[in-house]
């Protein structure tokens, strides 16, 4: 008989676990109950609905009630300052060659309009993030997203709009914008993005 | 008292060698051309009542399946033997495995004790020796362990077997992702290493990159986006150290304007080595754990990412495009000047010399090798390569193949593969010898697998 050698056992489990199988079981719970409520709906989400078929039978025409006054029009556009406004106003995302982090004139352009925005709406705040496309790996990514976006958060300074209003992020290859695996997607997913986080509305 | 969710495996495992050992002479080889994956037979184990009949067979089934995944064995269908109804206390019949070509035989028993302490004995024969090479008897205080002490006996058997270190007992840190490209949800989750037991960790956390082992698997470093306290419209990228133990988690370190990624463990487990991106610029910084103390590694104005220290924690492998295009480089821990083997002396050693990108560089826990992820042609490949540049062979090529991952014993590579456009990320494994690609199941999509060392 050899030495009791007594191994003391990690603890392998943390309490808040979850178990696979009851997660499973669960989401499936769910999507039963999904289910059952589509059917109830009959209408199934779908990007373009058909269009509604014309009524076979022309419908006895009601009596028409008399005309009553439309009201003035109202400004419908985003609120001046506000993140539609920026989206409206100015282009805010700019794109990026394949494992490159230079502007471009059409980019210099595109976040001049951006820095005159800012200009005007000077307590808005935006954060830039910065995206590669799927053709790499997640961390060497990471770094290329982020060049990018201070290549935009340093010209935007360079332009007058106060660093301190200029947050970065990169998401590397983790939040393309076109979910495609071709040239032109990979190319739209290399971008910089300008994100209003703090709207400048009074 | 947290106790929403079931806890598992909080067992001590008390092995004793319960006869004296015989000097193993039967031996399979892991490496070289000839080489021949060894006939071993492994019936179901004995059981002392129908419960116990049950586990054991359950058990060598994990065996089997263990031995066979790992290639350097090949099970005997049972269906073959001639000998039926093992007792572990008497020899086997010799010829009767001999004549099925067995080398190898193990006899197990399982007795579950009125504590619900589960016992389990093995021995291990050399048939065409016609002697007994190792026995073994493992004591757990629940039979809810038997996955594990299953595992712990296919080490033993790999072990004594092959006369390296098994990797069986366990386990597998990852990424389960789930959703559409472009809204994709990324959990945090852990499983066995043959894929058993998967559970999703941390609920509520949609976003984690990059998750791995601290030395002691207890504590788990990872990197997840997270909404800014003050402004939740702002996006954070931190770094993370979890407690599988305790569910204790903390923000590594947090400074204004920089970003923290990459991060893993020192070997003993004390320091984090990890990039902080500042200004656009990723260099590579060490933060020691207890006092929070950091030092600054490189300085160069090109990328330097993915930082992996060598198992003596004298020298980390990185990547770096100060080249002009990703490649692997290697430096001191102690940031010191070093003779570099393609000639002078840097701070830092460029290491890999060939055509496209080499990225994610890993060093073997036996730390003869790193593996890396390399970028060529439009494929994506994992490679070896020695610390001294010298060696480098490609094991694998797909759509997307990336960020592979030592088993404990250094002989085999887990990594993720999208094996087309759109397919979506699955686990794999393939041998340090290029042998024995697998998929290792997951519930569902699975990328950035870390593999945990040997359990204790």
């Amino acid at each position: 008989m050899r030495g009791v050698q007594v191994i003391i056992n990690a603890v392998l489990g943390g309490a808040i676990m979850e178990k696979w199988i009851m997660r499973s079981s669960f989401k499936f719970v769910l999507l039963a109950a999904a289910a059952a409520v589509a059917v109830g709906c009959a209408s199934k989400p779908e990007p373009t609905p058909p269009p509604p078929l014309p009524p076979a039978v022309k419908p006895t025409p009601a009596p028409t009630p008399p005309p009553v006054p439309t009201p003035p029009p109202t400004r419908t556009g985003p609120a001046a300052g506000s993140k539609g406004d920026f989206q409206a106003k100015a282009t805010d995302r700019v794109y990026f060659d394949l494992d490159q982090y230079t502007l471009d004139d059409a980019d210099r352009q595109a976040l001049q309009g951006q820095a005159q925005w800012l200009t005007q709406y000077a307590a808005a705040r935006v954060q830039i993030e910065g995206n590669a496309d799927e053709r790499g790996t997640r961390e060497y990514n990471l770094a290329l997203g982020a060049r990018r976006a201070e290549a935009v958060a340093g010209y935007l300074s360079s332009l007058g709009v106060n660093a301190s209003r200029i947050e970065t992020v990169s998401f590397g290859k983790d939040k393309p914008i076109d979910p495609g695996h071709t040239e032109e997607a990979w190319s739209r997913n290399r971008n910089a993005h300008t994100n209003v986080v703090s709207e400048a509305i009074s | 008292m947290i106790g929403t969710f079931r806890m598992i495996l909080i067992a001590a495992i008390a092995a004793v060698s319960w006869t004296p050992l015989a000097g193993a002479q039967l031996r399979v080889t892991v490496e070289g051309v000839n080489f021949q994956p060894m006939p071993i037979a492994v019936p179901d184990f004995d059981g002392a009542s129908p419960q116990a009949k049950d586990i054991a067979a359950q058990m060598a089934e994990v065996i089997r399946s263990d031995l066979s995944g790992s290639a350097v064995f090949r099970l005997i269908d049972p269906n073959a033997f001639i000998e039926r109804d093992l007792d572990i206390s008497l020899a086997p019949r010799f010829p009767d495995w001999t004549v099925i070509q067995a080398q190898a035989l193990v006899v197990g028993n399982v007795v579950l004790e009125s504590s619900n302490t589960m016992v389990t004995q093995f021995r291990l024969y050399d048939v065409f020796g016609g002697k007994e090479l190792f026995a073994q008897q493992y004591t757990v205080p629940t039979a809810d362990n038997w996955r594990r002490v299953a595992h712990k006996v296919a080490d033993d058997i790999y072990s004594q077997l092959t006369g390296e270190a098994g990797y069986f007992d366990s386990r597998l840190v990852f990424v389960s992702e789930s959703g559409p490209a472009t809204n994709r949800r990324r959990r945090l989750a852990i499983m066995d290493q043959d894929g058993a037991n998967a559970e999703h960790l941390l609920s509520g956390i949609n976003s984690v990159l990059t998750p791995r082992f601290s030395p002691s698997s207890q504590t788990i470093i990872y990197s997840a986006y997270v909404p800014d306290a003050r402004n939740p419209a702002i996006t954070r990228l931190r770094v993370y150290l979890y407690d599988i133990e305790t569910g204790r988690q903390e923000v590594l370190s947090e400074i204004e304007k920089a970003t923290n990624y990459a991060a893993r463990f020192s070997p003993d487990g004390r320091s984090v080595v990890m990039s902080r991106e500042k200004g656009g610029n990723s260099d590579i910084y060490m933060i020691e754990l207890a006092r929070r103390t950091e030092r600054r590694l490189t300085t160069s104005q090109a990328v330097d990412t993915s930082p992996s220290f060598s198992p003596d924690g004298q020298s980390i492998v990185f990547t770096s495009d100060r080249g002009g295009s990703a490649q692997l480089y290697v430096m001191r821990a102690d940031g010191a000047p070093m003779a570099c083997p393609s000639g002078g002396t840097e701070t830092a050693c460029r290491i890999s010399f060939g055509q496209g990108q080499y990225t994610t560089p890993v060093w073997s826990p036996r730390g003869d090798w790193i593996a890396f992820t390399k970028q060529t042609g439009g494929k994506f490949s994992i490679g070896v390569i020695q610390p001294d540049g010298k060696g480098e062979r490609l094991l694998t090529e797909a759509y997307l193949d990336e960020g592979p991952t030592w088993s404990p014993n250094g002989r085999v590579i887990a990594f993720f593969r999208e094996a087309g456009p759109g397919a979506g990320p699955k686990l794999w494994s393939i041998d340090l010898t290029g042998r024995n690609l697998r998929r290792i199941p997951t519930p569902g999509d699975a990328s950035d697998p870390a593999w945990s060392p040997i359990l204790q």
